[in-house]
């Protein structure tokens, strides 16, 4: 994996628009920006409502994703370039989520929506028309998913990549502070993680940054690539973009994101739990 | 829910004032309000810790905590930002320019 396999900027996006087999989807939490205006063409997908299973906390089964991309209209051979609200979050979660099930040509717009819109690019209300197609996916990849007991095991032996800002790693906040802050589960991070935000590695704008800068933020913080890395967050989408990073930016190879995250491991009973701020950190609040 | 809520004036019911700690406020671009802007909330560090985009009428909302804060807006007409001290619960009410 690399940076051009993985990613494609604006500019290419704008240009391949029309491509053949090339199919372009909008991933968010709240689609109502799709409904406003997305980029020409391009389909969307709801990251709850269709990509969660709507009883169990998991994801919808391989069938359940074989009917989702067969209703829109997504072939097994069709390019999908996905983007999104939230820095790409969610579109990142997608990315991993579409490896998961083996879709292989799979690729993150840089700057997603927020990109897209600063440039002043086109935006479309127009819901494009697909036909039904027969999408067959494989086995979940469990090579790149982490569970709970896997993350329990890690402790002090893997490196854990605790991706939330450094109030909700303190324990100070226990969600994001765009959201109203009444969680139930415990505050703090799993012990021994590195406290490396989404954020870092990411610009303003929204897009990444150069494989030299990840290189050496992950770096700085102290992450041993020697070592397998499990990224981890509040809900599993912020750590999709920073598992994008390590695995398809970086080239990294034994890296897996928790997508049960903060919201099941501070909800245990009897794991260790650590407050405070972490070891690669340098004196914040 | 790591979507932007709602970005009205109007707080979500539940809200707890006497324990949040809420910052509003407007993006504005010589006194006319600036919707569609991506505004940014770093924390005391200048670290990222949240992001929502203004509403049509130019407004945002964080649920912050107690502290100093950076409230940054990027939009197609410029950038700007100001800082916000949040002394403990309660609504703090603040303006981005951009120019």
């Amino acid at each position: 994996m690399s940076r051009q396999d993985a990613l494609v900027s604006a500019d290419w996006a704008e240009e391949n628009l029309d491509a053949p087999n090339t199919v372009f989807v909008e991933v968010d939490e709240d689609t109502t920006a799709y409904d406003g205006g997305h980029i020409p063409g391009a389909v969307k997908l709801d990251w709850k409502t269709e990509l969660q299973d709507p009883v169990r906390r998991d994801f919808v089964d391989k069938a359940g994703f074989e009917k989702l991309l067969s209703s829109k209209g997504i072939s097994n051979d069709d390019t999908v370039i996905l983007y999104g609200g939230n820095n790409n979050w969610f579109a990142a979660y997608a990315y991993w989520y579409f490896k998961l099930y083996g879709h292989q040509a799979v690729k993150l717009l840089d700057g997603g929506r927020k990109k897209w819109e600063l440039d002043g690019r086109k935006l479309d209300t127009e819901v494009p028309q697909r036909s039904q197609s027969s999408y067959s996916a494989k086995e979940q990849d469990t090579s790149i998913r982490a569970f709970r007991d896997e993350v329990v095991n890690a402790i002090g032996t893997k490196n854990l990549v605790d991706v939330r800002s450094p109030d909700e790693f303190s324990g100070k906040l226990l969600a994001p502070a765009h959201l109203p802050q009444e969680q139930a589960q415990r505050g703090g991070h799993i012990p021994s993680a590195l406290n490396v935000p989404w954020s870092k590695a990411a610009n303003e704008d929204g897009t990444f940054k150069s494989d030299d800068e990840l290189r050496k933020l992950y770096e700085e913080q102290g992450l041993d690539s020697s070592r397998s890395t499990i990224a981890y967050c509040r809900i599993g989408e912020r750590s999709s973009h920073t598992w994008f990073a390590l695995h398809e930016l970086l080239g990294e190879t034994d890296v897996k994101n928790y997508d049960g995250s903060w919201t099941e491991y501070g909800s245990l009973i009897g794991v260790p739990i650590e407050t405070g701020p972490g070891q690669n950190d340098s004196g914040k609040s | 829910m790591c979507s932007a809520p709602d970005q009205n004036t109007e707080l979500p019911a539940g809200t707890d004032l006497s324990k949040e700690s809420v910052l509003v406020g407007k993006v504005t671009n010589g006194g006319s309000p600036v919707g569609g802007a991506y505004v940014r909330l770093l924390d005391g560090t200048g670290e990222f810790t949240a992001e929502v985009v203004s509403s049509a009428s130019g407004d945002y909302r964080f649920f912050a905590a107690p502290g100093t804060w950076t409230v940054r807006a990027l939009s197609r007409s410029g950038n700007g930002q100001t800082e916000v001290a949040v002394s403990g619960p309660g609504l703090f009410t603040n303006e981005v320019q951009v120019a």
